[in-house]
């Protein structure tokens, strides 16, 4: 592991990342303005190593966008990504090569994200193929702890299987191990078991939190708060593109300050009908990112928004009623 | 090594694990479920076997001329005896050969193009796909007699460059096909995932998409190879052909330029014109059962009105 | 599927769990009426003590949307893209001869306000409809002919969690305002939980157990049920979350004893021989396990 191990693994400032939305010959004939998806709009966050922070959010907030763009699977358009302190957000995709093994991804869809026609062997193995890293045996040798990692004991059993012939937490346990299979430092999870069956989840869990205890940084894209609430660290809601709360996970969950967040999560459903809270419905749905509504973002929907919400964009601070310091809110009531 | 308990799996089964079934497997089984594949593939079969050995099997040579012109089948001759007093049988075996030798040449000459070009169009996108797909449109308005006629003039009527010319305007249909499957193979998971890894477009072309359109572009191939038949029976029925070389359509322009039917030598004509008729009928069988079976864009079991077949979101019940 | 048997009251919210494979999906199906033709189905459905499938397709047609509703999974996803939604509501109206027209047309606009979508988007087509709208369309849709039945499969699987609480917050006025009684099909216990006042749990095909749901929760009477509570993470909880050893088992071949017991954490030496029947083992509760059985001889 190159780098000084002190400084945080990843850090983000102010990324911004937008989509054109495609006019068509029409739109482009009668020059129509251009319009933008603000799918990134000045997001900043820090993760160490041994850390796993959790970016929450419902769809359309730009959560994944941000995971692609701290991977540099797309451009952005503003802002700086830091990795083990180097600059890499406008680092060209050559010089990209040897860092881009330090940070791998796992996709939600455990029966998508792996190629039919290979096996379990090809599949873990590929990585190191493409980085020409190893020997033949080296690579084998390399798979199996890979997938004795990932808990899929003896790998031996695994090794020559094609993907249908396993189950959905049996995959994505192989896609986690070839992602791992190239000693990353960084593992980004995009909504890594929302796809797997309830009695699974936990394994799958399990694992991640244990690599985190090993010492890797990961980043858990999610829309389950509860999930989030017992596995991370930190916890950072997005709405529309922007950060809206962060802090430790259990500050957040317990002492909620910014509207959304509150508003969240009280329709999250609680396993006992016992805990059954009166939920804050918000009504309507997330405006489309194309029209982010000027001031702060999400006044429109906002139960407790005041007429100088129109004009502010309130920035990321410590509210009155936390905790801790390391919990902000973007919130010019709290 | 503590790893977080593999506890799901402990209790699989090795035995509970499926055999893998392999690529001809799926393709057998389907033929073996659809009857009209099946007899397609029998017949074509049966052809190709009956060609390769006609040299041996051919009762008499297919240039000796053993009896009178256009004389009636009979029991030495069963198809009777062509303009020149040839045995037709022969002629029809040997013709057999040109005629299955430029067809399957031709398919395969506008298997590599349309292939090469509808991947690349596919993979690429963007402006490689606006002239590659442009290009093609120009091929396929191309007028192909013309053309034909036009490079007999110029580059005189050679075996090759029949195949070549079959090959050249043939290939469009399999370009935009494989163009197609190409765009929705390119947004699976799985190539994103290889791209991401670092892949290089070529390793993700020729182990991720490749494989995944093989099948289909086989099954357009056999589907050409009946499209380039009968091609190559037309331009040498319009004379265009190698004059050297028999094939079924020769032996249908020999006849018809040497008035065969005002003597009602109907053994001169028919033959070869049902054997074209017979091998494209069986390579079409063959061709759309496997096209239906692989290509997802014409499955239309969803139109069914009996059947329910329900997508889950997650999880196997209806896998 | 074997041997299921439910019973609803008008106006309940009733839960139907379970993981995929569990054949949840199959039971509604089944009850509409709608498996495909190589499945054989054997039971009674009895709507209002009359049996709907006694003569195959025959007797359930009638029934079909006019008592018995469903909205389907992925239903959102499921409006004809060139036909305008309001028309695509009228539907099934015009096709069981229950209005059509103009009085279609009021129906449409009624059905549309009381599933929260102004009346005026019945004329827009179903791309200008967000997924939580769609939802809601494919909800009046199924409430076209004044169903008493609504089977909703995984209704929010697909959707944010707010338009989750959303639509919920729609079943149950439903069922509270017009007696609708709603089957809430869903692999997520805490759904379940809130909406829910009843609830069935099912496994590898079976019902393994059935009762009110905080009873489900509290006391429940099979590991599986258990098991599932314990491996679903609550947003205030603490503590380990447990996941379930092993997978389904494959239904294609006869199973002996208990289905659940090579996953089970209590199984014992019945467990293997003998299938479990569904017991009563309170008021209102059943489970087929043998450990509510051996507890009752211990303490005879």
């Amino acid at each position: 592991m190159t780098g000084n191990g002190s400084g945080p693994l990843l850090e983000v400032e102010g990324l911004v990342t937008r989509y054109a939305v495609p006019r068509g010959i029409v739109g482009a004939l009668a020059s129509r303005p251009r319009e933008w998806v603000h799918a990134v709009e000045g997001v900043s966050f820090r993760l160490r190593r041994g850390e796993m922070l959790a970016l929450v959010g419902e769809s359309g907030c730009g959560k994944t966008t941000t995971a692609q763009s701290i991977l540099r699977l797309v451009d952005s358009d503003a802002g700086a990504i830091r990795f083990d302190g180097t600059d890499i957000t406008r680092l060209s995709h050559r010089n990209l090569r040897p860092l881009r093994r330090r940070m791998q991804l796992i996709y939600q869809d455990p029966y998508e994200s792996l190629d039919p026609r290979f096996r379990v062997r090809g599949i873990v193995e590929e990585p190191l193929l493409v980085h020409g890293i190893g020997s033949k045996e080296e690579r084998r040798e390399e798979a199996e702890r890979a997938l004795e990692l990932a808990g899929l004991t003896p790998p031996g059993l695994y090794l020559d299987r094609y993907p249908h012939e396993l189950s959905g937490g049996q995959r994505q346990r192989v896609a986690i191990a070839a992602s791992l299979v190239l000693h990353p430092d960084l593992l980004v999870a995009d909504e890594p078991v929302s796809m797997l069956d309830v009695s699974v989840r936990a394994g799958i869990l399990a694992l991640l939190d244990d690599l985190r205890a090993r010492g890797l940084a990961i980043l858990m894209i999610t829309h389950d708060l509860s999930t989030a609430a017992r596995y991370a660290d930190r916890i950072a809601v997005m709405y529309l593109g922007r950060i809206v709360e962060e802090g430790p996970a259990r500050e957040i969950v317990d002492n909620p300050q910014h509207p959304y967040t509150r508003a969240l999560l009280s329709v999250v459903p609680r396993p006992d009908p016992r805990e059954r809270v009166v939920p804050e419905i918000l009504r309507g749905e997330t405006p489309n990112p194309v029209h982010v509504p000027a001031g702060c973002r999400f006044h429109p929907r906002c139960p407790m928004a005041i007429p100088e919400c129109q004009d502010v964009d309130p920035e990321l601070r410590t509210p009155a009623a936390a905790s801790t310091e390391r919990h902000r809110a973007a919130c010019i009531r709290v | 090594m503590t790893t977080a308990p593999a506890a799901e799996l402990l209790t699989r089964d090795p035995d509970d694990f499926e055999e893998p079934r392999r690529r001809r497997h799926v393709v057998w089984s389907v033929i073996r479920t659809q009857p009209q594949a099946t007899i397609g593939a029998v017949v074509l079969l049966a052809v190709v076997v009956v060609a390769a050995l006609a040299p041996y099997i051919a009762p008499y040579g297919e240039r000796e001329r053993v009896g009178d012109v256009f004389e009636a089948p009979s029991s030495e001759h069963w198809l009777g005896l062509d303009d020149a007093g040839i045995d037709m049988l022969t002629l029809m075996l040997h013709g057999a050969r040109v005629s299955l030798i430029v067809g399957f040449a031709a398919a395969l000459v506008s298997m590599l193009i349309g292939g090469a070009i509808g991947l690349l169009a596919g993979y690429f996108g963007g402006k490689t796909d606006i002239i590659l797909m442009r290009v093609t449109d120009y091929f396929i308005v191309i007028p192909d007699i013309p053309l034909m006629l036009v490079v007999a003039a110029i580059w005189g009527r050679s075996l090759t460059n029949i195949i070549l010319i079959i090959g050249l305007i043939y290939w469009t249909t399999t370009a935009r096909v494989i163009r197609a499957q190409v765009k929705s193979v390119r947004e699976r998971v799985y190539v994103k995932r290889a791209r991401a890894l670092g892949a290089g477009h070529g390793r993700v072309l020729s182990k991720h998409v490749l494989p995944q359109v093989a099948p289909l572009l086989v099954a357009i191939t056999v589907l050409s190879i009946a499209v380039a038949i009968f091609a190559e029976t037309a331009i040498a029925f319009l004379g265009l052909g190698d004059p050297t070389l028999i094939s079924w359509g020769k032996l249908i322009e020999n006849a018809f330029s040497r008035s065969a039917i005002s003597v009602d030598a109907w053994w001169a004509i028919v033959p070869p014109g049902l054997a074209v008729v017979v091998v494209v009928l069986a390579c079409t069988m063959v061709g759309r059962a496997l096209e239906d079976s692989l290509n997802p864009r014409l499955r239309v079991g969803h139109l069914s009105v009996r059947h329910f077949r329900l997508r889950n979101l997650g999880g196997e019940e209806a896998r | 599927m074997r041997g299921v048997s439910l019973a609803i009251e008008g106006g309940e919210r009733f839960g139907l769990v379970g993981e995929s494979g569990s054949g949840k999906t199959t039971t509604i199906l089944a009850v509409m009426g709608l498996l495909p033709p190589n499945a054989s189905v054997a039971g009674r459905v009895l709507l209002d003590g009359q049996d709907v499938l006694a003569r195959g397709e025959a007797s359930a047609r009638p029934h079909r949307w006019r008592d018995i509703a469903m909205v389907f999974q992925g239903a959102m996803n499921a409006f004809n893209p060139v036909k305008r939604v309001g028309d695509q509501i009228a539907e099934p109206m015009e096709l069981h001869g229950v209005a059509e027209g103009r009085e279609a047309e009021r129906r449409v606009a009624d059905l549309l306000e009381r599933v929260g979508i102004p009346p005026e988007r019945g004329s827009r087509y179903p791309h200008e409809f967000s997924g939580g709208m769609r939802q809601r369309a494919a909800i009046a849709m199924a409430l076209a002919c004044n169903p008493k039945v609504l089977l909703a499969d995984e209704p929010t699987t697909a959707l944010d969690v707010m338009v989750q609480a959303q639509i919920l917050e729609l079943l149950t006025a439903l069922a509270n305002d017009f007696g609708l009684a709603v089957v809430l099909v869903t692999h997520d216990l805490p759904v379940v939980a809130q909406v829910c006042s009843r609830a069935a749990v099912m496994y590898a095909g079976e019902i393994v157990e059935t009762g009110p749901v905080d009873a489900l929760h509290h006391e429940p009477r099979h590991p599986y049920t258990r098991l599932l509570y314990a491996a679903t993470p609550d947003l205030h909880g603490t503590g380990e979350l447990a996941s379930i050893p092993g997978a389904p088992p494959r239904l294609d071949r006869p199973i002996a004893g208990c289905p659940f017991r090579p996953r089970c954490d209590r199984a014992f030496a019945p467990c293997a021989e003998e299938h479990p029947a569904l017991l009563g083992v309170g008021p209102g509760r059943e489970a087929a396990c043998h450990l509510n059985t051996a507890v009752r001889e211990v303490s005879a």
